[in-house]
């Protein structure tokens, strides 16, 4: 192909004019390869089209709640609050910046006991999934090739199916006439029913179940990974098993510890549903202070400010967790 | 001789219990007589009478009719737009940018609900004031409003599935095409698109798993009139339990088992066959 691009330049150099088709030639097909790596003007009409989708539909929104969170509340406004930049009648542009939403959050006990709360939940129901997905992944990463396949369809089942519904299952489980309760009456062991709906006993359970498959995996695709003679290493030098996997599972790991549990602390902390459905109405999670004041009270500056609040502490918890994400894209391609 | 009884298997039969229980227990109540959820009516159990209410059910069955639509439209939408951001950011190197896309293509998957419900419905909103003033349109929120902030949340889905795809196997493939002579469209139809098809397609069904299941992004930004499946399911389910849910969500978990299965089985003979042709492939190739 590069002969005959030289050679189709150098009739032109020597004056002599080819037929037309020569020129069709040269910068035809035998030339793309080169072209597209450099500046193929698709490239770029590609990378734009989803460029601006994320843009417009995610950027954009955040400017927009950045924005109001700063507006002025004006409960009987249509949208709900004034505009932040307004022309004075002598033509100056007056821009008007309002913290007293933020400040609000930072000293009304309810919004404080929310956050402690909502946190609190997402870290104890992320080391409670992590306690049991551990040695769940581990179990179906030491299973036979067929038996992991299986388990692994079993894990990620359920996450198929409506994770709406699954938490209106634990209803009927944990009412006070629920089948739980049923059950243990009948078999004996408590006389009284357990009050476990509307507990936070329920939100956890409510997380753990509904996040489990998030732990699982991410802690399976490390484990599978891991090499075995490293083990028996251990063991042909004497090391229990107990110590050897202190000291060699455990620390291999870590990745899939560490992204296992940003991927349930993250939504967790966030999490709206579950809480709404299993949880008591007098201790409300940071989510449902949100969707209360943007729903009734209509109060769109608050809300945008709780957002952007919960952006702002889940911002270290997500980047870490780009971080790994990365990481991991990066290593398969080696 | 092996050791089945490890703490690990112990716990992980435990962790598939805990998983199971809840759904077993609501497919038996859906075949309960009595109203009383809990109760069971030994006399007249099991019936399908529950199943017959729900098909009866105008709202259950007009929301279900919105919510595949939606599902539908969202998920397609979020497959094109996923695999080109998975596209960009597996195949074409480094470039202005790259980082930023890469952020905002992961950032959604760990996005609180409520977040992204708020600052979709604020947009539109925003929109809905522009296009006011500017042109006189009237734009409600719809069916329209929630199909592209379902795009939007489940498109990184796609992205993700597509891009860990494309790490997964190198890009000598395409070259070699490009070497002789295809065009960039071409080659992405004719070898790219073959190769992460598998991709593609459980990208799609995860979207539409998504879509069709959200409830939070969803009460954010629908009108008043516009009630998806999770929508109505959500406001019956607050009230209390219901049998007619029960009996939904029992055709939802048959519904995706079989889905499961038949395609974990399709997908295991894909590959058999793979494995054959490369077997055969390589055998032509060694002889003389």
């Amino acid at each position: 192909m590069a002969a005959s691009s030289t050679a189709s330049r150098s009739s032109l150099r020597s004056g002599r004019i080819g037929p037309l088709w020569e020129l069709f030639f040269r910068y035809g097909p035998p030339r793309w390869s080169e072209y597209i790596r450099r500046n193929w003007a698709g490239q770029r009409l590609v990378i734009a089209v989803p460029y601006l989708w994320l843009t417009l539909f995610f950027l954009v929104p955040f400017l927009i709640v950045l924005k109001i969170s700063f507006a002025e509340f004006a409960p009987f406004g249509r949208p709900p609050y004034e505009p932040i930049l307004r022309w004075m009648q002598d033509g100056a542009l007056q821009l008007r910046l309002l913290f007293g939403s933020y400040s609000y959050l930072l000293h009304e006990p309810l919004y404080i006991s929310g956050w402690l709360y909502s946190l609190k939940i997402a870290a104890i129901s992320t080391l409670l999934c992590l306690l049991l997905a551990y040695p769940m992944a581990y179990a179906i990463a030491r299973a036979s090739p067929t038996g992991r396949n299986v388990l692994l369809m079993l894990v990620i089942l359920p996450f198929w199916t409506s994770f709406l519904l699954r938490v209106y299952a634990w209803i009927g489980l944990l009412k006070t006439d629920g089948v739980i309760n049923n059950v243990l009456t009948s078999l004996g062991i408590i006389h009284e029913p357990l009050e476990m709906m509307n507990t936070t006993f329920a939100v956890y359970v409510g997380i753990v179940y509904s996040y489990l498959p998030f732990m699982v995996l991410p802690l399976y695709s490390n484990l599978e990974k891991h090499d075995l003679t490293l083990l028996e290493a251990a063991s042909d030098l004497g090391a229990g098993p107990v110590r050897s996997f202190f000291r060699i599972t455990l620390p291999l790991s870590v990745p899939g510890i560490v992204a296992g549990s940003l991927l349930v602390f993250i939504p967790a902390v966030g999490e709206y549903v579950i809480p709404s459905l299993l949880g008591s109405s007098d201790q409300l999670m940071i989510a449902s202070l949100l969707s209360d004041e943007f729903f009734h009270n209509r109060d769109w500056p608050r809300a945008s400010a709780v957002a952007i609040a919960m952006l702002v502490v889940l911002l270290v918890p997500i980047m870490i967790f780009q971080y790994f994400q990365n990481r991991e894209l990066r290593a398969q391609r080696r | 001789m092996k050791k089945y009884l490890t703490l690990p298997n112990v716990v992980l039969a435990l962790g598939l219990l805990f998983l199971y229980a809840p759904i077993v227990s609501m497919i038996i109540y859906s075949f309960n007589n009595s109203r009383l959820v809990t109760v069971w009516d030994a006399a007249n159990s099991p019936t399908v009478k529950w199943y017959g209410a729900l098909f009866r059910d105008r709202q259950v069955m007009q929301a279900a009719w919105v919510s595949i639509r939606v599902a539908t439209m969202a998920a397609s939408a979020a497959a094109v737009l996923g695999t080109l951001a998975g596209l960009v950011l597996a195949r074409f190197g480094p470039f202005r940018g790259r980082a930023l896309l890469q952020g905002l293509t992961t950032a959604p998957l760990v996005m609180p609900e409520v977040i992204t419900g708020l600052s979709m419905l604020l947009l539109f909103v925003s929109m809905e004031q522009l296009l006011r003033v500017l042109f006189g349109i009237q734009f409600d929120r719809g069916m329209t409003t929630i199909t592209l902030a379902h795009i939007t949340f489940t498109m990184s889905y796609v992205t993700v599935i597509v891009q860990s795809r494309l790490a997964g196997f190198d890009d000598s493939l395409e070259e070699a095409a490009q070497d002789l002579g295809a065009r960039p469209a071409r080659v992405f139809f004719r070898i790219t698109l073959p190769l992460i098809l598998p991709a593609i397609l459980s990208g799609w069904l995860l979207a539409f798993t998504l879509s069709w299941d959200d409830v939070v992004v969803t009460q954010f930004v629908a009108g008043p009139g516009s009630n998806t499946l999770p929508m109505v399911v959500y406001s019956r389910v607050r009230l209390g339990v219901n049998p007619s849910i029960n009996a939904l969500a029992t055709l939802m978990v048959l519904i995706v088992a079989t889905g499961v299965v038949i395609s974990a089985i399709l997908m295991k003979r894909a590959e058999k066959r793979r494995e054959r042709e490369m077997r055969m492939a390589e055998a032509g190739l060694n002889q003389p």
